[in-house]
């Protein structure tokens, strides 16, 4: 699609309809889209703008199907997250978008799904998790691995109850620090991956989380068997426009951007091992 | 590299005294004339509306990491070859403010930069740089979203080319198919020729609007004897070409060499100052920077042209992904050589040899490449 | 009836492993059993026996004075608890509790050792496996210690 006429830098100013806290760190932004609703595929992001101080992308967290919300789980790691944090109801933040590539959900219709989370990168994930579930009967087994840094730092605990009581999908949980009131496992996500039960013949993989573990965990899957073509995961890099034109998220001939942020372990796997590419 | 000129266009013969009259009936169509001019002792583009605003007589030794400007006493208006500044500047400006934010009582709004595009003439841009148009047209113009800015200028352009006669110690525009010939992207192009105290230009016409401005500065058919005397001169300087690259499987031979050592030790030169890639006329990564006024009512977002030799150009969150001097320098490199044909399948580089010239460190590409490749022999 | 020979057989620790070793070493196994919040062996204390999980979760502990037990692993079904009793001085170096009820088969490390002993051939497939999973346990701990998910 050719978006001829349209300036991809003009922010479009949206309503905040509800803030959540969700981590001590770690909130949620509900936004009013304009008129007509807020469209995406599940993995694609938006440049979100706070007024003077800066824009950053963003993953979209929400349902796909719900177009009246947009919703956006976002960590402060930096000063607009920062000031991101400080929103309120009622405030109005900048939205353009949504770009990038999405999961490869039609693709997966029909096998088996593994869903590999760490830390933040639930969020990402959601959308597509949504989409699944919301479409159950096209999907195989559903299995969703999530591993964070502690109990305390388990994003959408809720959630991940709501999903871990259906019988019809399977759901592991794991901290890398242990506590006393934890009885859950102790342990990096990737032991995860030998437990969960797919057909690993055909089953698609998708994951988000810090680069490294993304990098152990894709070993851990092709150990099981499942090929470098049907494993997928979202990358993250500087990214000043989100249309390929800032040259920032370039990743040798890659934009995270546009190319990506989903991309198959078959596409990237010879730059995965080399540093400061 | 004499390439076969296209049998549609036109060729007059424009007399030098009447070279002010092309002056004026560019600027007599409402273009905004951009040209060579000599400023702080190099060539600057610039707006020029007088023949005596040329760098009249002037000509330029460039070598690695060397640019000294020199009168040499010809009538040459256009002897000189290349300046440092390239024609991007005026299509897509070092700092432009993209968008301004303002506080209203729902809230706040956004409004897009709305500047009056101007027209504007690129008087004298060389074959090379012809080139390097048409790859920013590829980056900004034909990806899914085109830059709005870019574009309206870009449509309004008229391109006065001036074929090479003369050609720079850093160049290599044979080597990049570019030059020292324009074949296409102009509506003029121009061959200066003197010869028996004769001086005048054989233009070559690939436009209406092309042929409309020659007319008007009363320039004449061109005859055959005359255009193949143009010719000669390109073949000529063409022939002066020493610097060369060897581009055959350029693309895959640096894709498979990032690991390569020689990344390493010619960083170990590099200063990451960013000036190749300021003059580079294809470099077109930008960062935006937010400013508010005083009292916090207004915003603005302001593009300005980054560098990836620079830190922050590949900061996330917690530190920069290339650390290292070596990654930066081959992230540029590779970029130009490389990844740039994966992304729009042509060359990121045009061969103007600026980078090589204005490296302080007198990197050059041509060399770099080939030490890569050499050391596949071994 | 599942033969003890037949769940060890089954067991991902012993995939593979020839017949006539798995019918020597059914004589060192027995089934055994723990309940929650069971310790099964102690920091300190001497152990000679390690375990194949069948069902169930194990934690390894460790006691920080002013923090109480730090759980550094869990262990579930499928896995290998203990190898203290590979290497003198055959002494745990962390509590492995139950937090479920947990159905294992205990291997006497004893008896294990002298039959390793006896029987290069077997010491060289034992070896080997344990080997396998303390690899892939110390990545596994490196990558902990990375702390990735740390902003």
């Amino acid at each position: 699609m050719k978006a001829e006429n349209i300036d991809p830098m003009l922010t479009k100013p949206l309503r905040i309809q509800r803030v959540q806290r969700e981590l001590p760190d770690t909130f949620t932004l509900e936004i009013l889209p304009s008129n007509g609703g807020f469209h995406f595929t599940p993995g694609q992001f938006n440049m979100l703008y706070v007024f003077g101080v800066g824009e950053v992308p963003i993953s979209i967290c929400g349902d796909p199907e719900k177009s009246k919300s947009l919703v956006h789980t976002i960590r402060i790691v930096g000063s607009v997250t920062q000031a991101m944090s400080r929103l309120k109801s009622g405030d109005t933040i900048g939205v353009r978008g949504p770009f990038g590539s999405s999961w490869p959900l039609a693709e997966a219709e029909g096998k088996d799904v593994v869903i590999v989370a760490g830390g933040i990168g639930l969020p990402p994930l959601r959308p597509a998790i949504y989409h699944i579930l919301n479409h159950r009967e096209k999907y195989g087994k559903v299995v969703l691995l999530y591993g964070a840094r502690n109990k305390e730092e388990i994003i959408f605990w809720k959630e991940l109850e709501q999903w871990r009581s259906r019988f019809d999908m399977e759901v592991h949980v794991t901290v890398d620090r242990g506590s006393g009131n934890w009885h859950g496992n102790v342990g990096v996500v990737t032991t995860l991956v030998p437990r969960a039960t797919f057909n690993s013949a055909d089953a698609i993989a998708m994951m988000v989380g810090p680069e490294i573990m993304m990098r152990f965990t894709v070993l851990e899957l092709l150990k099981r068997g499942i090929t470098g073509d049907r494993i997928y995961m979202s990358m993250e890099r500087n990214m000043k426009c989100g249309v390929g034109i800032c040259g920032h998220c370039q990743w040798s001939h890659h934009f995270i951007c546009k190319d990506g942020p989903v991309f198959s372990y078959e596409q990237i796997k010879v730059l995965l091992d080399k540093h400061e590419i | 590299m004499n390439k076969a000129t296209t049998s549609s266009n036109r060729h007059y013969i424009l007399q030098s005294g009447d070279f002010q009259r092309l002056l004026d009936s560019i600027i007599g169509n409402g273009y905004r004339c951009l040209g060579p001019t000599v400023q702080d002792q190099a060539i600057v583009l610039d707006d020029v509306s007088s023949v005596k605003d040329l760098p009249v007589g002037w000509s330029d030794n460039q070598q690695a990491a060397a640019y000294r400007l020199q009168k040499n006493g010809s009538p040459a208006f256009f002897g000189y070859v290349l300046g440092p500044g390239s024609w991007k500047k005026f299509l897509y400006p070092a700092r432009e403010r993209l968008l301004t934010t303002t506080r209203s009582r729902s809230g706040w709004k956004a409004e897009a930069s709305a500047e009056p595009v101007q027209k504007m003439a690129f008087l004298g841009i060389r074959p090379c740089e012809l080139q390097a148009l048409a790859v920013l047209d590829k980056v900004l113009l034909e990806g899914t979203y085109a830059d709005p800015v870019y574009r309206a200028r870009r449509s309004q352009i008229l391109v006065i080319a001036v074929n090479c006669a003369e050609v720079g110690g850093t160049c290599f525009c044979d080597s990049m198919s570019t030059g020292p010939k324009a074949v296409s992207g102009f509506d003029l192009a121009l061959t200066e020729i003197i010869t028996d105290g004769k001086h005048h230009f054989v233009v070559e016409s690939a436009t209406a609007k092309g042929d409309e401005i020659v007319k008007l500065a009363h320039g004449v058919s061109a005859s055959d004897q005359e255009i193949s005397k143009a010719d000669a001169v390109s073949t000529a300087a063409a022939k002066k070409l020493s610097k060369k690259l060897n581009t055959i499987g350029v693309k895959d031979l640096l894709a498979r060499n990032l690991t390569h050592p020689r990344w390493k030790e010619t960083a170990g030169r590099c200063l990451t100052c960013s000036n190749c890639t300021l003059v580079c006329p294809t470099c077109f990564c930008i960062t935006v920077e937010d400013y508010t006024d005083l009292k916090g009512n207004s915003a603005e977002r302001v593009r300005r042209w980054d560098s990836c030799f620079t830190m922050d150009h590949s900061y996330i969150h917690g530190g920069s992904i290339r650390n290292t001097p070596d990654s930066r320098y081959r992230q540029w490199l590779t970029h130009k050589f490389s990844s740039w044909w994966e992304q729009y399948g042509i060359s990121g580089c045009v061969g103007c040899g600026r980078c090589i010239t204005w490296c302080p460190a007198a990197i050059d590409v041509t060399e770099e490449i080939q030490a890569i490749r050499d050391s596949e022999k071994t | 009836m599942e033969t003890l020979e037949r769940v060890l057989a089954e067991h991902p620790f012993f995939k593979g492993l020839e017949p006539k070793y798995l019918q020597l070493i059914v004589g060192c196994a027995s089934n055994v059993r723990f309940d929650p919040e069971q310790c099964i062996y102690k920091e300190g204390e001497p152990v000679d026996q390690f375990y194949l999980i069948r069902q169930g979760r194990v934690g390894l502990e460790i006691n920080v004075p002013n923090k109480g037990p730090v759980v550094i692993q869990t262990i579930t079904e499928g896995d290998l608890l203990g190898w203290s009793w590979l290497m003198p001085p055959y002494v745990a170096r962390f509590t492995a509790r139950a937090y479920e009820i947990t159905r294992a088969i205990g291997l006497d490390g004893k008896c294990l050792r002298t039959k390793c002993e006896a029987d290069h051939e077997l010491g060289y497939e034992f070896y080997r496996r344990f080997a396998d999973i303390i690899i892939q346990r110390l990545q596994a701990t490196r990558l902990q210690l990375l702390d990735v998910y740390g902003s």
